[in-house]
């Protein structure tokens, strides 16, 4: 077929932004600070325990078998406190742990206990107790409560968020910033799999056209037994090829790297968010060697590509890595997990008394277990982002229980994150 | 009729319109073969009423006016050439020096078209009619690509093909073969009979190029009736159907005449009917002829129930269709109502992929995008292999599953764009409702409920079977 084409990139360019907010919260600046903070929404819900694994809980080994992370596992896990370990692919993390430059929450949730992505996702980024039509973030809404006179938009200075589509977390009333990123994410393996196992139970001839278009074949082969489902299976995840690996540490770096340096410059934004999709990790999850290991690689890129770009600024940053719930403590019948509740949070950056795990342990004991199958959540996410928002960029109390985060005067913010 | 109301509802609306929007399939199931049939009884149903479109003629001598302050301004400002002074450094080239493109007129006025017909297409509550006009206007194509039809082409399509969308089948082919558009495409415009006055004192002589894709691809079909001699014939016949020159007529420059100095005195005979020169009308004749003829009923009957219904259509349904043409004079409106009264459409399995064009502009109805940017669609329909007005041959973009499969991850890659650009603002849970919920199994019901986030989920509908086909 003759195509008349221009080229792919001049079609997909134009599709991507990043959005934030730039302006100084007032009370900090009054004492002479002046803070960042960028949160990282992993859309698909991170596995929290193949990312932090809780190798001093006598039950692990026999909830992941063979495919649970281990200090002297190969790779062998990085070991953090003694009972948890991080996942070999973030290096920089563990890093920036052992120099009290990130924190761990773990056994974390938002309030939300069902299982539905994109109301998960609501719930984890509007604000709110529970799903429902929402167009605003708690991001957004925030900018309010730092700025007593409700000038969002002081001097013409906005936030920002980076991400082909603005985050829910930082829509609102505030103005928000947006950039285009010169790459864009990869069609994501995860999305073509999903599109192929639909087609191959419904639509033979699609699924057909689809393998040879995508050259799958030719990728099983290279990739070995790991890459395709055994006949008739229902495939879910392939390892991810080398280039796509390459590909997604490279959008990850590039996106957040450059939300770093707009964040870092002395009249940029202050707040920003981005979101990384591919989380969702039903079958061959790859925690050390597959699909999960090159996200987790990836992010641990990313995190790099954020302290190098914001220079001195790195010391007065907090970067916020969360999901909308975590995964299956036990594996699935195709190695991977399905949907579940708490999972973990990283913190980074050089505002924060880090080097810590945070986390009231529920233990993995069946009974432990949320619903006998998920890791139970003993922290709320909106106490950790309370907490940021309080201490480090000195949001009122009373607004993060109402406008911010509505009905939840119980939630505490959690203290003592930076300092 | 057992269908399910909101199953025959979602069939209207892929399988004959430009695909639902949020509430049409509830608002056609009360009477989905009933909606279609209002959509053709509309007042102007097919017409674009936008301001500013120029007739063909206007654009053609805007262009004119165009090219000739092009030129002059190229003849007083001469750019110098080649002209090394060997005292200096080296140039830079010439091509290099920053110049401010704007789209020249062509291009503007053809982007001027490609927004009204998206628009169109967008605003539709059906868009039964204005698929009609894509299935006309592709059998009757011209092409955007050769230079002098560019500026033409949306105004052609306006002119020849929407004025006459529930007329007669043999107005819209005089409307069509007397275009100036249509003779530039296909050379007609050039043609000049050996025996015309024009024809002794130029030496110059005939094209059979437009006789021939008439006969093969406007009317009767390939292999039917007729004959090279016939083409021949008929070539000779329409010698003098024209484009006015400026230099002839500046105030008409640009529209249709017929030049009796080109046209090839004497009878002409044709599939074994004489027909006496009469001038212009002995050209008109043959195509009242041609619109009349069993063979065209066959031809448009089968390339209609193939567009609509399936790459193999069911022979009942051609026979239905060639009847209907026959009986009412070719009745456009009759033959699309017959189109949606049978039986066969509705029960025909809906495996037909939806061409790019039409996989687009239903992607932006359901995803409620009423005023897109017109460049990006029109580079995602390039990309697809459906560029507007531009097919690779006179018989137009191919209407077979095996052509547009080969796009398919092409279209992954603009769903998964427009998704990843609106993803956030859109609900695919309510797009899936309003879009193809009463046709979906169960499968792609699944596989969008469980998608990792909303623009996934929308990419993932817009590929779906039930979206990708009708």
């Amino acid at each position: 077929m003759r195509l008349h084409a221009p080229t792919r990139r001049e079609l997909l360019l134009g599709s991507g932004a990043l959005f934030a907010w730039a302006h100084v919260p007032k009370l900090a600046r009054a004492e002479g600070r002046d803070p960042r903070l960028l949160v990282i929404v992993l859309r698909g819900a991170l596995d929290g325990l193949a990312a932090v694994a809780p190798v001093g809980d006598p039950d692990w080994n026999r909830l992941r078998g063979d495919k649970a992370l281990a200090l002297d596992g190969t790779p062998a896990a990085l070991p953090l406190d003694g009972f948890f370990a991080l996942n070999p692919a973030m290096p920089n993390l563990h890093r920036l742990y052992n120099a009290g430059a990130a924190t761990i929450v773990h056994a974390a949730a938002t309030p939300y206990r069902e299982r539905s992505h994109f109301d998960g996702q609501d719930v984890l980024e509007s604000g709110l107790p529970k799903p429902g039509a929402v167009t605003t973030g708690w991001l957004n809404r925030a900018l309010a409560a730092l700025e007593p006179e409700g000038r969002a938009n002081a001097r013409g200075r906005h936030g920002f968020a980076v991400g082909p589509v603005t985050p829910l977390v930082v829509r609102g009333p505030a103005p928000v910033l947006s950039w285009t990123p010169p790459r864009l994410p990869p069609a994501s393996d995860d999305t073509i799999m999903r599109l192929l196992d639909l087609y191959r139970h419904t639509d033979p001839a699609l699924a057909r056209v689809l393998e040879e278009r995508l050259g799958l074949a030719a990728i099983a082969r290279a990739g070995g037994m790991d890459a395709m489902p055994a006949n008739g299976q229902r495939p879910g995840a392939p390892a991810t090829p080398a280039a796509g690996a390459a590909q997604v540490r490279a959008f990850f770096a590039e996106a957040a790297g450059a939300a770093a340096k707009f964040l870092a410059r002395p009249d940029g934004p202050r707040i920003g968010a981005l979101a990384f999709d591919g989380w969702d990790t039903h079958a061959n999850e790859g925690e050390l060697n597959g699909r999960l290991a090159v996200l987790l690689g990836a992010l641990d890129g990313a995190v790099a590509a954020i302290e190098t770009n914001m220079g001195a600024a790195w010391r007065e940053t907090v970067v916020a890595i969360v999901t909308e719930f975590g995964r299956t403590a036990r594996l699935n019948g195709t190695e991977g997990t399905d949907h579940g509740t708490a999972t973990v949070a990283f913190l980074a950056g050089g505002a924060l008394k880090g080097g810590r795990v945070v986390s009231d342990w529920p233990g993995l004991k069946d009974a432990s277990l949320h619903e006998g199958r998920d890791l139970k959540a003993t922290a709320d996410l909106r106490a950790v982002f309370k907490g940021l928002l309080k201490d480090h960029l000195r949001a009122g109390e009373k607004a993060l229980a109402g406008a911010v985060f509505p009905d939840s005067a119980t939630v505490k913010p959690m203290a003592g994150l930076v300092g | 009729m057992a269908l399910e109301r909101t199953v025959a509802a979602a069939i209207a609306l892929h399988r004959f319109g430009m695909g639902p929007r949020a509430g049409s399939i509830a608002a056609v199931a009360s009477d989905p073969r009933g909606a279609l049939l209002a959509d053709l009884e509309r007042p102007g149903a097919g017409r674009i009423i936008a301001a500013g479109l120029m007739s063909s003629g206007e654009a053609a001598r805007a262009v004119f006016a165009f090219r000739e302050e092009q030129r002059r301004a190229a003849a007083a400002s001469p750019r110098p050439r080649n002209n090394v002074d060997p005292n200096m450094q080296p140039a830079e080239p010439a091509a290099a020096t920053p110049r401010v493109q704007m789209p020249g007129l062509p291009q503007q006025i053809y982007l001027d078209e490609a927004r009204a017909r998206l628009g169109a297409a967008l605003d539709a509550e059906i868009g039964f009619a204005e698929r009609l006009v894509w299935f006309w206007s592709n059998h009757f194509c011209v092409s955007a690509d050769k230079g002098q039809v560019r500026p033409l082409a949306g105004a052609y399509e306006r002119e020849a093909i929407r004025d006459h969308l529930t007329g007669r089948f043999g107005d819209m082919l005089v409307a069509v073969e007397t275009h100036p558009a249509m003779l530039l495409y296909l050379d007609n415009a050039n043609s000049i009979g050996p025996n015309s006055v024009a024809g002794r004192n130029r030496g110059r002589g005939l094209n059979e190029n437009l006789a021939r894709e008439i006969l093969e691809l406007h009317t009767l079909g390939v292999r039917t009736v007729y004959s090279q001699a016939d083409v021949t014939s008929f070539a000779n016949v329409i010698t003098g159907w024209t484009v006015i020159l400026p230099r002839q007529d500046a105030m008409r420059a640009g529209e249709f005449t017929f030049n009796e100095r080109m046209h090839q005195p004497g009878d002409q005979t044709l599939i074994g009917k004489t027909y006496p020169d009469d001038g212009y009308r002995q050209g008109h004749a043959v195509l009242t002829m041609l619109a009349r003829h069993p063979a065209t009923a066959r031809h448009v009957a089968r390339k209609l129930a193939r567009h609509f219904v399936a790459a193999d259509p069911p022979l009942s349904l051609v026979e239905r269709l060639s009847k209907r043409f026959l009986d009412t004079d070719g009745d456009l409106k009759e033959l699309a109502k017959a189109l949606v009264t049978a039986p066969e459409p509705w029960a025909a399995p809906r495996g037909k992929l939806k061409r790019p064009g039409e996989w687009i502009v239903g992607a932006l109805r359901a995803a409620g995008i009423k005023e897109p940017d017109v460049r990006p669609v029109m580079q995602a329909q390039n990309m697809l292999g459906e560029p507007l007005w531009r097919p690779p041959a006179p018989n137009g973009f191919a209407d077979d599953d095996t052509t547009w499969l080969d796009g398919l991850a092409q279209r992954l890659d603009v769903a998964n764009q427009l998704a990843r650009r609106l993803g956030g603002a859109v609900d695919p849970k309510a797009v899936f409702e309003d879009t193809i919920a009463p046709i979906a199994s169960a499968d792609t019901r699944q596989t969008i409920a469980r998608a990792e986030s909303r623009p996934q989920a929308l990419a993932l509908l817009l590929m779906s079977p039930e979206f990708l086909r009708r």
